[in-house]
């Protein structure tokens, strides 16, 4: 994307076009840009996040045209839309679900930019508008489940907007600011869905200066080496990643419809069937999977202010990722020491998770401790030390270099664990 | 002398007076003094000014978010307490929460004013929870993130300390309301009460 376009339009349409908005070139440019030759599955799924996005905003327009948001009938229209819109049920089932899959891909697209390092100069704003990303993701899903209007979309709300009141003196203001009430009611569920539909198109220009970004400094990739020469090491995104990345979404998908067609409601909860009862909270109140790490901390803490800034303290300290690890080789493939402490984390993280869907008592409290003590220990202790007595492995000289190491099956050094 | 005929000029009255404010050094406001302060300085100012005028502007959709006057009449009601028995519990609704009203046996008043005051993590003596010892009225919403406790209807599980527990974090509330284990800070908040009669209340 950097300097100009090698566009050569061929047509006197695209001519006249391209003189004068040259949207075509800008197309064109994506589409050849030079993509490292040996990004693995792990690198489809920027493309699959892309096709979750629109999808998401298809299937939720159509929603809106059934939906009513005014608590006296917001319910209703949603058990309409199940069973009397055409193919209703179908659209529901398929936003409900491409909620959970687009968080499912995101962690695993986290996770891979955890495990390779893109997150490290010069991919600081890759990383950063990435994670911006996430959190606009949160508060699209958080506004979202509240719309169906049962029990756990209004405690669900009605907990999560609470966590600003743990903040002394402006929190009581804020939340009923939030809220537009004292309690969660009409205007908080028409406001919701005002942002609900208002927050996907500012994912849309995210997700813009996100590839954007990474056009410019160009992909990270598996060994973390940067492109040396255009020609040896990179291959055109097209046809090479469009066809990789389709396959990639394909399978996926396979995932997606198992869950849309024969387990639409394994990932929900039974209690939002019931229309909200503010004057009854539900027995256990869990949130959406995706959120369930999150939860985990909040409840570790016995302090409620403490739970809710640690909570948030977990997001950002991701901000700082970039800077709290030291070293300077990108890819856990030659890191010894990092690589094993990036799977205590990803199994520290899925613990956590594990816990915030338990019943915080007992043991799984006193568990929750240990793994949040952790989960910040891993990025304000351990990577800035690993970073410092790691010795790393030997690089590869170039991504050709690595990639015909392989081929030829000799073994190249630091190429064994890729090859296991 | 000021002569007023022309944009330029009245811009260049205008910026002598604001020199008058904002250059103090060695600065004389003379005919003569011309190129000392100068029409950009103006438009800092203006820029200023114009910045400060839009802050303002954001407000009222800011303020359009905070509960409307609907929402806010709401904000008083008046409750019969004659059908509460001894040792019954009911919940009505003020501003959209849930009024827990408990009409206390002598042994929940008991347990609330024998407890020493350095036990409460939100220290308050059972006198400042129920100005009639036999009835208590509270806001019935956990202080900590909001859920309804249990502890209004017969066979709830009310805690270990015999008043109210909440099951989503569980917070651990006396027969006074007052928070004694668990994640809440507060105890449960009393609304402003008066009482019109012996039995009629108005609470807001």
């Amino acid at each position: 994307m950097s300097g100009h376009s090698t566009y050569q339009p061929t047509n006197a349409v695209a001519k006249w076009f391209e003189a004068r908005l040259p949207i075509l070139g800008l197309v064109h440019e994506t589409m050849v840009f030079p993509t490292p030759k040996n990004l693995n599955y792990w690198w489809t799924f920027g493309g699959i996040l892309a096709t979750f996005l629109v999808l998401q905003i298809i299937t939720g327009i159509i929603l809106a045209m059934h939906y009513t948001p005014d608590t006296g009938l917001a319910f209703e229209s949603v058990e309409k839309i199940m069973r009397d819109v055409n193919y209703g049920w179908l659209l529901r089932y398929a936003h409900a679900n491409g909620a959970s899959m687009f968080f499912l891909a995101v962690y695993i697209h986290i996770f891979r930019g955890l495990y390779y390092g893109s997150y490290k100069a010069p991919r600081e704003l890759v990383w950063i508008i990435g994670l911006v990303i996430y959190v606009a993701m949160m508060a699209t899903a958080f506004m979202g489940y509240l719309l169906p209007w049962g029990q756990m979309s209004f405690w669900g709300a009605t907990v999560i907007t609470n966590f600003f009141s743990a903040f002394p003196i402006v929190g009581d203001p804020i939340v009923e600011w939030l809220r537009g009430g004292f309690v969660v009611d009409n205007p908080t569920l028409v406001r919701f869905f005002s942002l609900h539909y208002l927050l996907p198109f500012i994912l849309v220009g995210l997700v813009a200066m996100h590839i954007w970004s990474f056009h410019v400094v160009g992909n990270n990739n598996p060994t973390g080496v940067e492109v040396k020469s255009v020609k040896a090491d990179t291959v055109s995104f097209h046809p090479y990643y469009t066809i990789k990345d389709s396959f990639a979404i394909v399978v996926f998908m396979i995932l997606y419809f198992y869950l849309v067609f024969y387990a639409p409601n394994l990932l929900g909860e039974a209690d939002n069937y019931i229309k909200a009862n503010p004057l009854v909270t539900p027995a256990e109140i869990v949130p959406e999977w995706y959120f369930l790490p999150f939860y985990a901390i909040l409840r570790a803490v016995p302090d409620k202010l403490g739970g809710v800034l640690l909570m948030f303290a977990s997001i950002g300290v991701l901000f700082l990722l970039p800077w709290l690890d030291t070293s300077k080789v990108r890819s856990a493939t030659f890191r010894p020491w990092f690589r094993q402490f990036f799977f205590i984390f990803l199994a520290v993280s899925l613990g956590l998770g594990y816990l915030g869907g338990k019943p915080a008592e007992g043991g799984y409290v006193l568990a929750s401790r240990i793994l949040t003590a952790y989960y910040f220990a891993h990025f304000l202790i351990i990577l800035p030390l690993v970073g410092l007595f790691e010795t790393p492995k030997k690089l590869p000289e170039s991504i050709a270099k690595s990639v015909l190491d392989k081929q030829g099956d000799s073994s190249g050094d630091g190429m064994v664990e890729e090859k296991a | 002398m000021v002569r007023i005929n022309g944009f330029c000029d009245t811009l260049k009255m205008v910026d002598k007076i604001f020199s008058l404010f904002f250059h103090q050094k060695g600065r004389k406001v003379s005919d003569t003094d011309q190129p000392e302060t100068t029409r950009r300085d103006f438009l800092y100012i203006a820029t200023g000014a114009f910045a400060a005028g839009s802050a303002f502007a954001v407000w009222p959709l800011i303020d359009q978010m905070n509960p409307d006057a609907s929402v806010l009449a709401l904000s008083s009601v008046e409750v019969d307490l004659t059908p509460v028995e001894v040792g019954q519990s009911m919940t009505i609704k003020w501003r959209g929460s849930p009024i827990f009203v408990r009409r206390r046996t002598a042994e929940e008043i008991k347990q609330a004013v024998d407890v020493p005051l350095e036990d409460l993590p939100d220290p308050e003596p059972d006198s400042a929870r129920a100005a009639k010892p036999e009835w208590l009225i509270m806001v019935g919403i956990c202080t900590h993130l909001g859920c309804i406790p249990k502890g209004q209807s017969i066979g709830d599980e009310r805690g270990d300390y015999g008043g109210w527990f909440c099951p989503c974090h569980g917070s651990h509330y006396d027969t006074a309301g007052r928070i004694r284990k668990g994640p809440a800070p507060l105890n449960l908040v009393i609304p402003p009460i008066a009482y019109l009669e012996e039995t009629k209340i108005k609470i807001g």
